[in-house]
């Protein structure tokens, strides 16, 4: 049944030129920013003298790659978040989910698998670019695999905060500016507490969360962060389409 | 084996402290037309809403062939199509992708998804607008994908509210055809302003007001309702009242307009005969005689009105 909802989100994506620009626009960023990171390997290595100043072609380009993948999805994502509830709410479609036999929990996990499923493609691209520097050299299929489970984990959470904006309005335009604020908000939270490093309110930081998968450190604690927001936000969005059945 | 299929007991639900919807307990059976009628805001869209689970109801019950609605909704909701006052569309699909789409999310299988499309379709006379994208059909077209959906996987109980609104003369007539079609397998209940719409297809009637059921009951009693013990006469040299209160029967007479009066007559006496015969002897100059009936708008007027007048005092 979720599998279902998560069809159904896919088809919408793609029967409206929506998803195909965003694909394709987001390919060409990463493509780009794959490319300069290639040709300022050579130039960058071949000025780095002593062996300590130099890193291995997986790292340095991966870093331009999904560094800026990162920033990239801050804006990507709101833009597709924010329809997946309001819209259905401006519509009078979600009258059509709620009669049908799921429950608000399969509807909800199942719009947040499509979305993710959705930028689980993106992701996927740019792990087989990252990954076909392999033709040519020795490529760190770790690294490369720690910072696509980062960054998966990254948008899976900036999903599922969207989802629970987009809950709370009708209107599509609003979801977006929220969710966008939100997210800049969580990403350059220990930016602002930079000065307190033991400060808890900078350890809520997305950002900071995100940063060791980067540099290819698997922790247990980031993991549970990331699967605790998600969950977080999750329940709300269903809390919330709850009510709208109890309250009306 | 019981052929109830909706039974709802004193559905009760509560809008900010203002009853929308009081008391209201109905059962329908297998094979019945219910419709719903009732002046703006009454509270129907609110019944049904509560009926299909889109909305808990503040207190009260509903079953669909048995199954609560409340403790099992999802085995209930399997048993209903519902289309709500909007049709719930997405435009940005094609009528076969978005009846596919209403399909699967209904629990039909796989192998019987293009069959069940192919079904709808056909009932619903959309056989032609296949690929076209919803987003580009008129009104009424969009209203017959909104009921395909809700016939796509052959509940028991289907649920329209204001199905024919926006539609076309013959769009009525094939939709209205359909719905009394519906009602030999399915149940149906649906909801309209259109009066004679629903003398036209429905078994049953309930008429709602400020969220009091105020008639409940067959058909063939709103019709008895709408025959008063009136003629209409049409003379064209009326005489004077006296002559016409002179017939047998005749209890009152009151002038519509120059040459057609109202006579009124006292139950069971019909003095149809006995005028005919007096215009023909006294040179009255009949022209018209007919049952003089109280439109289906006036009856309803009067059930409403009824019940705020019981209140009121």
């Amino acid at each position: 049944m979720i599998f279902n909802i998560v069809r159904k989100e896919l088809k919408s994506l793609f029967s409206s030129p929506m998803g195909w620009v965003i694909l394709a626009l987001l390919q060409f960023v990463f493509g780009t920013f794959f490319l300069i990171g290639v040709d300022q390997y050579f130039q960058t290595m071949s000025g780095a003298m002593r062996p300590e100043q130099r890193i291995g072609i997986t790292a340095f380009v991966g870093q331009n790659v999904f560094g800026i993948a990162s920033f990239v999805m801050l804006f990507a994502v709101p833009l597709l978040s924010m329809r997946l509830i309001s819209e259905e709410r401006r519509q009078q479609t979600l009258t059509f989910l709620f009669s049908a036999p799921l429950s608000i929990t399969e509807i909800v996990i199942g719009k947040f698998l499509g979305l993710v499923g959705f930028l689980s493609i993106i992701i996927v691209f740019m792990a087989a670019m990252v990954s076909s520097m392999n033709l040519w050299t020795n490529v760190d299929f770790g690294y490369i695999l720690s910072n696509v489970l980062g960054l998966w984990l990254l948008v899976a959470s900036f999903s599922a905060l969207g989802i629970y904006v987009s809950s709370l309005t009708h209107q599509p335009v609003v979801a977006g500016i929220i969710t966008f604020v939100a997210l800049f908000a969580l990403l350059i939270l220990d930016h602002f507490l930079a000065g307190d490093p033991t400060s808890t309110m900078a350890y809520l930081s997305l950002m900071r969360h995100f940063e060791p998968f980067s540099r290819g450190l698997l922790d247990t604690r980031d993991f549970a962060y990331f699967i605790l927001f998600i969950i977080t936000f999750l329940t709300l969005t269903i809390r919330r389409l709850d009510a709208d059945r109890l309250r009306g | 084996m019981s052929t109830v299929t909706v039974e709802a007991s004193h559905l009760t639900r509560i809008y900010g402290g203002r009853e929308a919807v009081s008391d209201v307990s109905f059962n329908l059976n297998k094979g019945e037309v219910l419709g719903f009628l009732g002046p703006n805001g009454a509270g129907k869209s609110t019944t049904m809403k509560m009926i299909t689970g889109n909305l808990a109801p503040s207190a009260g019950s509903i079953k669909i062939c048995g199954i609560d609605m409340i403790e099992n909704p999802k085995e209930a909701k399997a048993l209903i199509g519902y289309l709500p006052e909007t049709p719930p569309l997405y435009r940005e699909l094609t009528v076969d992708e978005y009846l596919a789409v209403a399909a699967r999310l209904h629990g039909v299988k796989g192998a019987q998804v293009k069959k069940s499309i192919e079904r709808a379709k056909e009932r619903c006379g959309l056989t032609e607008m296949s690929k076209r994208l919803i987003e580009n059909l008129s009104k009424g077209y969009q209203q017959r994908v909104g009921i395909a959906q809700a016939i796509i996987h052959n509940p028991m109980v289907v649920i329209l509210d204001e199905p024919t609104v926006g539609l076309d003369p013959i769009q009525i007539r094939d939709i209205r055809a359909l719905i009394k079609e519906l009602g030999g397998e399915h149940s149906v209940i649906l909801s309209t302003h259109i009066l004679p719409e629903v003398e036209m297809v429905c078994d049953h009637v309930q008429i709602i007001h400020l969220g009091k059921l105020v008639f409940s009951g067959g058909i063939d009693v709103l019709k008895q309702q709408r025959r008063g013990n009136r003629l209409l006469v049409g003379l064209n040299n009326p005489p004077a009242a006296e002559a016409l209160l002179a017939i047998e029967g005749v209890a009152a007479v009151e002038q519509v307009s120059p040459g057609l009066l109202r006579v009124r007559y006292n139950e069971g006496q019909s003095p149809a005969e006995a005028l005919v015969h007096a215009a023909v002897s006294n040179g009255w100059g009949l022209h018209q005689i007919n049952h003089d009936q109280t439109s289906l708008e006036d009856v309803f007027v009067q059930l409403t009105y009824q019940e705020a007048a019981e209140q009121a005092s």
